[in-house]
C-alpha cells in the first residue's frame, strides 16, 4: 500500500452541465511504478466515474492517451508519477484542439489532414496478385522507416506553435507521413500529394521551431521530414525552370 | 509541382543559411583575426579583392545571408501570431534584402 498521495489537477469540461471548463483536484495513492494514466484510471474507478479520457494499449503503441502534463504534451502511459511527485500534476487535453469533454479532444481536423495529404500508399505500378510482392531493398526501407513509426498521437500538433495559432497548417505528423510515402520506392503519389503539401498551408508554414521532434514519443523527427520535403519541392522548382530538368519520380 | 511562391524565397533562405554557416567563420578569421595577428597584411587583402572570383564570393557572402535573415524575420510574424502583418513584413524584409543585394552588386562591380 502506498503511504503517501500524489496530487493531480485535472481539466474538467462537461458542456452538458457547465459552459466553462474548471480544474478538479484529486489525490491518488503514490506508487513508484504508476504512470499518469494509472492515476487517471484510479480516479475513474475509485474516485470519480464521470471523468472522460481516451486510452487503450498502455504501452505507447496506440497513441490515444496523449495529454498535456504540466504544460508539456505527453503520452500519459509513458510518464511516471515519480517524474513529477511531489509536484502537483496538472493534466489537460492536448493543446490546439477543440475539447469535446474533459480530456477528450476532437481529432476531426487531424484526420481530415491525413486524408488531404493522402497518407497512404499510391503504388507506382499496379501489380496483380500473380505478379507477386512489391519488393524493396533494406536500403530503400531505411530511407523512410523512421517516419513510418508515427502512431498518430498528435503530441506534435500540441507542441507546434504554428499549428497552435494557425490550424490551417497541415502540421507535423501529416507532413511526416506524406514524406514517408513520398520516400517509399514503391510509391508514385508524389504529384498527388504535392497539391496539399506544397501549397501555402503546407510545409512552408513551418518555421522550424522543432518542438514536434522533441515531444515525439517514437522519435519520428517530423521537423526533419518537413525540411526534407521543402528541399524536394525546391529541387523540383528549379528543375522545372530549365528545359533539361527532368520531372522527378521519387524523392 | 510546388504550388506556392514560397519555394523561391525558401531556396534563398536555405542557401543563405549554408553560406552563413560555412563561409562566415572563415571570412571572419581572414578579415578579422588574420590581419590583427599579422598573418596577412591589409595590402594582401586589398590585392585579393581585385580578383573577380573573390568579388563574386563577396557578393554571394553578402546577398544570400540577407535573404536568409529576411525570410527568418518575416516568418516571425507567424511565430508571433501576427497573420495580418505577414505581407507588410515580407515586403519590408525581402525588400531590404533586394536593396542590399543591389548595393552589393554595385560594390563588387565598381570596387567601392
Amino acid at each position: 500500500m502506498a503511504d503517501e498521495n500524489a496530487i493531480l489537477e485535472v481539466f474538467r469540461y462537461q458542456p452538458d452541465q457547465k459552459s466553462e471548463p474548471t480544474f478538479q483536484r484529486y489525490e491518488v495513492p503514490f506508487h513508484e511504478e504508476w504512470v499518469v494514466l494509472d492515476a487517471l484510471n484510479y480516479i475513474k474507478d475509485h474516485l470519480d466515474g464521470t471523468l472522460s479520457y481516451r486510452w487503450s494499449c498502455r504501452m505507447g503503441i496506440c497513441g490515444s492517451c496523449g495529454m498535456m502534463v504540466n504544460g508539456d504534451p505527453k503520452l500519459t502511459c509513458s510518464v511516471f508519477l515519480r517524474d513529477y511527485h511531489p509536484q502537483v500534476m496538472r493534466v489537460e487535453p492536448l493543446r490546439g484542439f477543440p475539447v469535446i469533454r474533459d480530456l477528450v479532444i476532437d481529432l476531426d481536423d487531424f484526420m481530415n489532414k491525413m486524408t488531404e495529404v493522402k497518407a497512404w500508399m499510391i503504388p507506382k505500378e499496379e501489380r496483380s496478385i500473380e505478379q507477386g510482392e512489391y519488393l524493396q531493398s533494406p536500403a530503400q526501407l531505411a530511407r523512410y522507416r523512421q517516419y513510418s513509426t508515427c502512431i498518430n498521437c498528435t503530441l506534435c500538433y500540441a507542441a507546434c506553435p504554428v499549428y497552435g495559432r494557425h490550424t490551417e497548417f497541415v502540421g507535423p505528423a501529416a507532413i511526416a507521413l506524406a514524406q514517408r510515402y513520398n520516400m517509399d520506392s514503391r510509391d508514385g503519389g508524389y504529384e498527388e500529394r504535392a497539391e496539399t503539401l506544397f501549397d501555402e498551408h503546407g510545409v512552408w508554414m513551418c518555421t522550424f521551431v522543432g518542438d514536434c521532434s522533441r515531444v515525439c514519443p517514437k522519435n519520428v523527427d517530423p521537423a526533419a521530414a518537413i525540411q526534407q520535403a521543402k528541399v524536394s519541392a525546391t529541387k523540383d522548382f528549379y528543375r522545372s525552370l530549365v528545359p533539361w530538368g527532368k520531372r522527378r519520380t521519387e524523392t | 509541382m510546388p504550388r506556392s511562391k514560397e519555394v523561391f524565397w525558401w531556396s534563398l533562405f536555405s542557401a543563405g543559411g549554408v553560406v552563413s554557416a560555412f563561409f562566415f567563420p572563415a571570412t571572419i578569421i581572414i578579415t578579422g583575426l588574420a590581419v590583427t595577428l599579422g598573418w596577412v597584411t591589409a595590402e594582401d587583402l586589398h590585392a585579393l579583392v581585385q580578383n573577380p572570383l573573390v568579388r563574386l564570393y563577396l557578393f554571394v557572402l553578402i546577398s544570400l545571408p540577407l535573404f536568409h535573415a529576411a525570410h527568418r524575420l518575416s516568418h516571425l510574424t507567424i511565430d508571433l501570431g501576427l497573420a495580418h502583418a505577414r505581407r507588410p513584413s515580407a515586403i519590408v524584409c525581402y525588400g531590404a534584402a533586394i536593396v542590399g543585394t543591389l548595393l552589393a552588386a554595385v560594390g563588387v562591380i565598381t570596387g567601392l
